[in-house]
């Protein structure tokens, strides 16, 4: 049997009148466990502000309540990773695996993301402000990715739903062996992956786009993307292949 | 996994916190590797000095006083040399004015039993098993001024854990090199520069790479043109750093598995496998700060 009490060095200020009581969790003072531990232990509506994260590992993980979480300064590996419902802000740059296995709700980044952002995703939107390393979106199942600068190489290798937009360019081998995610690329690709081809920006895919480039605070023109995709040809079976099995 | 700590001050005025500001870095990547330790320092008054070579030698006992070990040495040198022995931590260092190729020559045969981990005129490197920061306090690390500054922490994976098989690999005078990741075909590479007439302290993956490296330098080639070609030659997963008596430079390989972040300032230029080994320097917030691309060297000169 565990017992919960409740962590130490944790400050809640008084409710602002037209806002929620904000607590503020200094990691200097306090652990990664204890942050965490008081958000799994919070309700919808409350916001949580970190200070001095230092780049520390696993912060604001695991959140399954409707609350903001804002991290003011850089955060380490696995930020806001199995995310659910909630809001999280980081004002910084963010280490390997951001977001990993998000289901729902929403993960901000002001500055750059690590490789491996977004991976696995579920469901719910990430939003990477600056640039973001390999690896972005791979195996993607649902999340939604929207990246203000760059993305590195092998990026959503093996996406099989949801959608990927870079507002910069793409690394090499983009969309290997892609599944049904859709890509939006305002820049250059270096390269495309296996079976990953570029697809006509139809009305519905314009309307997408749109969409969720206004859900990412953004103003770029949803015309000057161009649209990448499954060719299918990787993962349906073709006779012509029989012997090769 | 292995993590990196490295630290070029273009600010001279930064130079007596050298130690300390590694130390800071280093304790922040330790979980990366808890087997083992190196460091390598450059400039750091009390170790070297400008116009003497030093070698650094592993391990503190060499079976031999100091004293002894300066006698043994200075008798094959020229007269003036002044030769000098210190114990500092697991190292020992010996030193003398004269070339290193000579010192490695009188070192060797007055204790044909050790093993030159370090040599040069500007650089010290230090060595050892066990947790990192124990390495590093044994050794005074957090006192050391200097100009450049390498740590790296170990978590073996190609060869066994020992003082040898830690890092930092330095093959040639002032030059070091570290490596988060492991070479699948160190063994091949290895037997091509043993027929060149290379030859190597242990059957470490790493030092494969630091006496490619230096092999390449001999020939000519500069610092960012000997890692292009280590990239041609040597296959396997890396995040590098390597050091000389003025310059310092980062390379991974194309696939970028291994990490690594960077904070250049107008007073530093800090790399670390991880952000937290940053977090603590001065003026960090201000830094402009960019994980390095894949396949891409990058170089910074004092």
């Amino acid at each position: 049997m565990v017992t919960l009490t409740a962590p130490e060095n944790i400050a809640t200020d008084v409710p602002a009148a037209d806002g929620p009581a904000t607590t503020t969790v200094d990691l200097d003072a306090s652990t990664v466990r204890e942050l965490n531990q008081g958000i799994h232990d919070a309700v919808d509506g409350q916001a949580w502000t970190v200070t001095n994260p230092g780049g520390k590992h696993s912060m604001a993980v695991g959140i399954t309540a409707d609350i903001k979480v804002t991290i003011e300064g850089h955060a380490g590996y696995y930020a806001a990773g199995m995310h659910q419902k909630g809001d999280v802000t980081i004002t910084g740059n963010a280490g390997v695996g951001l977001a990993e296995n998000i289901m729902s709700g929403r993960v901000h980044v002001k500055g750059d993301a690590s490789q491996s952002a977004a991976a696995t995703g579920h469901g719910g939107l990430v939003v990477i402000d600056g640039n973001a390393g390999a690896r972005c979106g791979i195996s993607m199942k649902g999340v939604d990715i929207v990246v203000g600068g760059n993305i590195g190489h092998m990026s959503a290798f093996m996406a099989q739903a949801g959608r990927l937009v870079v507002c910069g360019d793409a690394g090499d081998a983009l969309g290997d062996s892609i599944y049904e995610a859709r890509i939006y690329v305002k820049g250059t690709v270096a390269s495309l992956g296996a079976d990953c081809v570029e697809k006509p920006l139809q009305a519905e895919h314009l309307a997408e786009l749109t969409e969720l480039l206004a859900a990412a605070g953004r103003t770029d023109n949803p015309a000057d993307f161009k649209r990448y995709g499954s060719a299918r040809n990787l993962y349906h079976f073709h006779v012509d292949n029989s012997t090769s099995y | 996994m292995c993590g990196i700590a490295a630290l070029q001050l273009r600010n001279p005025s930064l130079h007596p916190q050298m130690g300390s500001l590694l130390s800071s870095m280093l304790c922040q990547i330790v979980d990366r590797g808890p087997d083992s330790a190196g460091l390598a320092v450059y400039n750091t008054p009390g170790l070297v000095s400008d116009g003497t070579s030093t070698l650094s030698l592993l391990g503190k006992d060499q079976g031999m006083t100091t004293a002894a070990i300066t006698a043994g040495v200075a008798a094959m040198l020229p007269a003036g040399a002044a030769a000098a022995t210190k114990v500092v931590g697991d190292t020992t260092l010996v030193s003398a004015a004269v070339g290193t190729d000579l010192l490695v020559k009188a070192v060797s045969e007055t204790l044909p039993g050790a093993t030159i981990i370090g040599r040069g005129e500007h650089v010290a490197v230090m060595k050892s098993v066990g947790h990192p920061m124990d390495i590093a306090a044994e050794h005074g690390l957090e006192a050391m001024a200097g100009s450049q500054g390498l740590s790296h922490t170990r978590m073996a994976t190609e060869s066994a854990v020992t003082a040898g098989g830690s890092h930092p690999f330095s093959v040639a005078d002032d030059l070091c090199l570290v490596h988060n990741g492991s070479f699948s075909n160190h063994a091949t590479v290895r037997r091509d520069l043993k027929r060149e007439g290379v030859v190597f302290d242990s059957e470490n993956d790493t030092e494969v790479g630091a006496r490619y490296v230096a092999s390449r330098l001999k020939q000519g080639d500069t610092l960012e043109e000997a890692l292009v070609n280590l990239g041609k030659v040597l296959d396997g997963f890396y995040t590098l750093v390597v050091t000389t008596a003025d310059s310092m430079a980062v390379v991974r390989d194309p696939i970028a598995c291994k990490p690594a972040i960077i904070a250049e300032t107008d007073d530093y230029v800090a790399m670390a496998s991880e952000y937290r080994a940053l977090a603590g320097l001065p003026g960090i917030d201000n830094a402009r700060i960019f994980e390095p691309e894949p396949g891409k060297v990058y170089t910074w000169s004092l």
